[in-house]
C-alpha cells in the first residue's frame, strides 16, 4: 500500500510494512557514528545519557547509605562531597538537560513536523560529539579524583580553596554547553522552517511550543554559563581577580552570574518534560488539550519569566531587602505559568476516555510530584519561611520534586510512549506498569521526609548530622532501594522487548499526530511522502471518526 | 519508637520563630489543600471516564472556557498572598532592634569564632542572654559560610569581603543548634557549634569571667600596635582623618561623593585604604591586607567607634 495523504481527516493511513527503516536502512558501527539520520543521533544520545543516569544514580545511592547513620562512617567527607559534587554535575549537565530535548526531541521533533531532518543534520551529530567531549572531561574527573566544590562551584571556594578538579570539570560543563546551544540552534530553525504543508504554528502539537521555548532559553541563557564557568577557570588558573575578595573581587557577583542560567537551566530542564506530559495526556485521553494556547504560551511565559527570578537564590546571600522584595514577587509570578498547566492537564480528564497504560501511569505520578515540587517553591519564595529552610534538605526535596518527580518521570512517561514508535515493539505493559509504581512509591519514601528534616534544621552537603535527623534518613534511604528497583526495571525489560516485544504496528495507542502517521520504526527519511496538515494538534474527534469509518466500512 | 524520633519542628526559641512557623503552617494548609485538590481530581476523572467498551472514544463537552480566567486569577492573587506574608515576616527578621546586644562572628574553615564586646572569644559555641536582641556582626576569613540557627529561624551567608549582621532574640534558656548551611569544603557537616541561652545574671556571671580586656582597649592596644596612631591622631595635624567619633557620621569623598562611616566602609578603608579616600588625604595609607586578622580588625573597629568625638569638631578644610 502507498501513502495516502487524505485533506480531510487526520488520519493518515500508514504504510503497511516498509521493510527498511532507520535501524536496518545501514549497517555498521561507521554507519552510527557517522550518521546525519536525528532518529539515530538520538538512540546514540539515549545510550549516552543513560551511561550517565547510571553513574549519577550510583553515586546518589552511595550517599543515601552514608546517612543511614549520623555519623560519618561509611566514606570520609572528601569522599562524601565529591559524591554529591559529581552526582549533581552528571545528573545535571550530562543527563536532565540533554535527556528530554536530544533523546526525544531528536527523534519525534522532525516528525512532528513533517520534515525529514533537522534543519542542520551535521550539526546535530557534531552537538553529540561535542556533549561526549564534555561527557569525557566529566568521566576524566572521577576516574582522576573527583571534584568537591559542589556542582554550583560557587567562588572563592572553587577558585582559590578547592584542591580537586574544578578545572577540568567546569572545562567539561563549559564545552557540553555548546552542545545544548547548537541542539536549540536547530530546534529553533527547523521550527520556523521546516513544518510540513498547512501546519500553523497553532497546529503544533504542544511538544514543538515547549521544546521551542526550551531552545529559547537555552540560546539566551547557556552563553552566560560559559561566560561564567570561562571566568571562573580564568580566576583559578590566571589568578586574575573576578569574584574572589582576596583578588579584589566579589564572591556574590559569581552567584548573580552562575543563577542567571542556572535558575533558566531549571526550566531548561522542566519545560521538555511538559511538553511530553502534554503530549501523553492527549493521547491517553483521546482528547485535545484543555486550553490549548494557554497551555502553549504558559511555556513561552514560563521561558521569559524564567529570566526575571535568578536572586532567589541569594536571599540571605547578601542581596538587599528591596531586591530580595523583587525577586520573591517575581518567583510568585512565575509559578502562574505553570500553575496554568496544571489545571489544563487535570481539565482535560473531564470527560476524557482515559485509559491508565504506562505512560499515563507516569504522567498522573507527575502531575502530583509537580504539583508539589511547585507549591513547595512557593515556601522558597516567601522570605520569611526561605530565611530558614535555605540551603536546608527542603530545598534538596524541592528540586528533586521538579527534577525527579517532574522531569524523569515525564523522561519515562516519553521513553514509554514513543518506544513502539523509536523500536517498533511493545514494552511488556505489567513489567512497566510495576516499574511506574515502584518510582512513584520509592520517589515519594525517598524524598518527602526530606521537606521534613529539612525544616526541622537539617542543612543539606552534610557528611555527618545530628542524630535527631536520623529517622527521617532513613526512611529516605529505604526509598532510595525501592527507587533504584524502580529504575533498574526499565533497563531490562525495554532491553528485552528489542528481541521479545510484541511487534507495535504505526499506530499502538490510536493516537493522533503525524509521527502515529508513519511506519514504526520510520523509515530513514520519516515519510516517503510530505504530509499535508489541514486539522488542528489532537483533533482526536476526528480522528475517531475516520477510524471508525474505516472499521465499519 | 517514639513520636519524638519524628520531629516535625525545630525548637521554637526565637522571637520570630512563631511567624517563620505560622507562615509555614498556613504555607502547608493552603498548598497542602489544594494539591491534594489537584491530586482527588485527578484520581477521581481518571476513574470516572476510564476507557472502557462504552467509552472508547472521549466526549466533545468541555468544561466551561471561563475556567481559564478563574485558574490564571485566582492563583495570582494567593501567590501574592503569600509573597506579602512571607515580606512581612522577613521584616520581622531583618529589622535590627536598636537596643541589641552586640556579638561579632568570623567563619573559618571550619569553626566559628565569636567575640564579645566585653573581650570574651570563644569557638564554636556562643552564650548569649535569653529575652535580650542580639545583633551579630559577622565576616569570614575565607570561603562563604552561612550562620543558621534552626531554633531562631535565622540564617545567614557569612562572606569573605564584608560584613553582614543579623539578629534574634532568644524566648528560652537551653542549647540549641549553630550550623554552618554554605558548603565550605572538608569539613563542612563539623563546622556546628552550640548557642548557651542562659538567664541575665547567669549571663553576667559568665561575662565576669576571664577575658583580655574589652574589645575596644584590645583594639587600642592593636591601634598602636599597626602605627595606625601615627597619622590618625586626634587632632588635625595628623596626615589621617581624626577618627575619633567618626562611626556612622557621613564623610566626604575625594572624589566628591559622601558615604556613611559605617562597619564596611571603616574595614575596607584598612584593608583597601585607596577605595575611597576621605576628602582632603592623600591617598597615602599602606594596605593592611593579609596583615590584621578578622578578629583585629573586629577590635580596631571596636576601639574606633568607642572613642567619642572631640567636644569640638575640627574639620580640616581641603
Amino acid at each position: 500500500m502507498t501513502t495516502t495523504t487524505v485533506d480531510e481527516a487526520p488520519f493518515i493511513e500508514p504504510e503497511a510494512s516498509a521493510p527498511r527503516n532507520y535501524l536496518n536502512d545501514e549497517y555498521g558501527v561507521l554507519s552510527w557514528l557517522l550518521t546525519r539520520d536525528h532518529k539515530r543521533i538520538a538512540v546514540l544520545y539515549a545510550f549516552s545519557v543513560t551511561l550517565f543516569f547510571v553513574v549519577g544514580g550510583i553515586m546518589a545511592f552511595l550517599m543515601r547509605l552514608e546517612l543511614l547513620t549520623p555519623e560519618g562512617d561509611l566514606f570520609t567527607s572528601d569522599t562524601y562531597n565529591k559524591l554529591f559534587t559529581l552526582h549533581g554535575i552528571v545528573m545535571i549537565f550530562f543527563f536532565l538537560i540533554p535527556a528530554i530535548p536530544a533523546v526525544l526531541g531528536n527523534f519525534i521533533l522532525p516528525i512532528m513536523l513533517g520534515a525529514k531532518d533537522l534543519a542542520f543534520p551535521k550539526l546535530n551529530l557534531l552537538s553529540w560529539y561535542i556533549y561526549m567531549i564534555g561527557g569525557t572531561f566529566g568521566v576524566y574527573v572521577i576516574i582522576a579524583g573527583g571534584v568537591d566544590t559542589g556542582w554550583t562551584f560557587y567562588t572563592p571556594f572553587s577558585t582559590q580553596y578547592s584542591n580537586t578538579h574544578v578545572f577540568a570539570v567546569t572545562l567539561g560543563a563549559f564545552i557540553t554547553g555548546f552542545s545544548s546551544i547548537l541542539t536549540g540552534l536547530n530546534f529553533l530553525v527547523t521550527i520556523h522552517r521546516m513544518r510540513a504543508p498547512g501546519l500553523t504554528w497553532f497546529r503544533l502539537p504542544l511538544f514543538v511550543w515547549s521544546i521551542y521555548a526550551t531552545s529559547v532559553v537555552i540560546m539566551l541563557a547557556t552563553p552566560v554559563l560559559a561566560i561564567t564557568l570561562a571566568l571562573l577557570m580564568i580566576e583559578r588558573v590566571l589568578h586574575v581577580g573576578i569574584f574572589d575578595p582576596a583578588l579584589g573581587g566579589d564572591p556574590v557577583l559569581y552567584q548573580h552570574m552562575f543563577w542567571f542560567y542556572s535558575h533558566p537551566a531549571v526550566y531548561i530542564m522542566i519545560l521538555p518534560g511538559m511538553a511530553v506530559i502534554s503530549e501523553c495526556v492527549a493521547a491517553f485521553t483521546r482528547k485535545k488539550i484543555f486550553g490549548y494556547k494557554f497551555v502553549a504560551f504558559s511555556s513561552l511565559a514560563i521561558a521569559f519569566l524564567g529570566f526575571l527570578v535568578w536572586a532567589h537564590h541569594l536571599f540571605v546571600a547578601g542581596i538587599s531587602i528591596y531586591s530580595a522584595l523583587i525577586f520573591s514577587f517575581l518567583s510568585m509570578i512565575v509559578a502562574v505559568p505553570s500553575a496554568i498547566k496544571v489545571f489544563n492537564w487535570t481539565a482535560t480528564l473531564y470527560k476524557a476516555s482515559v485509559s491508565w497504560q504506562t505512560p499515563m501511569l507516569y504522567v498522573l505520578g507527575f502531575i502530583g510530584l509537580f504539583t508539589i515540587g511547585g507549591v513547595t517553591g512557593l515556601f522558597l519564595g516567601a522570605l520569611g519561611v526561605d530565611v530558614h529552610v535555605h540551603d536546608s534538605y527542603f530545598v534538596v526535596a524541592h528540586f528533586h520534586y521538579i527534577m525527579v518527580g517532574g522531569t524523569i518521570m515525564a523522561y519515562l512517561a516519553g521513553i514509554h510512549y514513543w518506544w513502539p514508535k523509536m523500536t517498533g515493539r511493545m514494552y511488556p505493559e505489567w513489567w512497566a506498569r510495576l516499574s511506574a509504581l515502584l518510582v512513584f512509591v520509592g520517589f515519594n519514601l525517598t524524598f518527602f521526609p526530606q521537606f521534613l528534616v529539612g525544616y526541622v534544621g537539617m542543612p543539606r552537603r552534610y557528611h555527618a548530622y545530628a542524630p535527631e535527623f536520623q529517622v527521617l534518613n532513613v526512611l529516605s534511604t529505604a526509598g532510595a532501594t525501592v527507587l533504584a528497583a524502580g529504575y533498574l526495571l526499565p533497563m531490562i525489560y525495554l532491553a528485552w522487548s528489542l528481541k521479545f516485544g510484541r511487534k507495535a504496528g504505526p499506530n499502538p495507542w490510536g493516537a493522533v499526530g503525524l509521527e502515529w502517521a508513519t511506519t514504526s520504526p520510520p523509515p530513514k527519511e520519516n515519510f516517503h511522502e510530505t504530509p499535508v496538515v489541514s486539522w488542528e494538534a489532537y483533533d482526536y474527534p476526528a480522528f475517531l471518526k475516520a477510524m471508525k469509518e474505516t472499521q465499519h466500512g | 519508637m517514639m513520636l519524638s524520633d519524628f520531629p516535625l519542628f525545630p525548637e521554637s526559641a526565637s522571637s520570630v520563630a512563631k511567624y517563620v512557623d505560622g507562615l509555614y503552617l498556613g504555607l502547608v494548609l493552603v498548598t497542602g489543600a489544594v494539591s491534594l485538590l489537584i491530586w482527588l481530581a485527578i484520581f477521581y476523572l481518571a476513574i470516572k471516564y476510564r476507557r472502557r467498551p462504552d467509552n472508547e472514544l472521549a466526549q466533545e463537552q468541555e468544561p466551561p472556557a471561563a475556567l481559564e480566567l478563574t485558574w490564571t486569577v485566582v492563583p495570582l492573587i494567593v501567590f501574592l498572598g503569600i509573597f506579602v506574608a512571607g515580606a512581612w515576616v522577613y521584616f520581622r527578621i531583618q529589622r535590627v532592634p536598636s537596643n541589641a546586644l552586640e556579638v561579632y562572628a568570623t567563619g573559618r574553615q571550619w569553626m566559628w569564632k565569636f567575640q564579645h564586646a566585653t573581650g570574651q572569644r570563644e569557638i564554636n559555641t556562643l552564650h548569649v542572654p535569653v529575652n535580650r536582641p542580639v545583633k551579630i556582626t559577622m565576616a569570614s576569613e575565607d570561603v562563604i559560610h552561612s550562620l543558621w540557627f534552626p531554633a531562631f529561624r535565622v540564617k545567614n551567608d557569612v562572606l569573605p569581603n564584608r560584613y553582614r549582621t543579623m539578629w534574634f532574640q532568644a524566648t528560652k534558656t537551653g542549647r540549641f543548634h549553630i550550623f554552618c548551611a554554605e558548603y565550605c569544603g572538608t569539613q563542612h557537616s563539623g563546622m556546628i557549634g552550640w548557642v548557651e541561652v542562659m538567664e541575665p545574671t547567669e549571663y553576667q556571671r559568665w561575662l565576669a569571667g576571664g577575658s583580655e580586656g574589652s574589645l575596644a582597649s584590645q583594639g587600642e592596644k592593636l591601634f598602636q600596635k599597626y602605627a595606625c596612631n601615627t597619622c590618625h591622631t586626634n587632632d588635625a595635624t595628623g596626615r589621617g582623618p581624626v577618627l575619633a567619633g567618626i562611626a556612622g557620621k557621613t564623610v566626604p569623598l575625594a572624589d566628591g561623593t559622601n558615604i556613611v562611616a559605617d562597619d564596611n566602609y571603616l574595614r575596607e578603608s584598612i584593608l583597601n585604604p585607596t577605595a575611597k579616600v576621605a576628602a582632603g588625604f592623600q591617598p597615602i595609607m599602606p594596605t593592611f591586607q593579609g596583615q590584621v586578622s578578622e578578629e583585629d580588625l573586629i577590635r580596631l573597629l571596636a576601639y574606633v567607634k568607642s572613642v567619642p568625638a572631640p567636644a569640638v569638631q575640627q574639620v580640616r578644610q581641603p
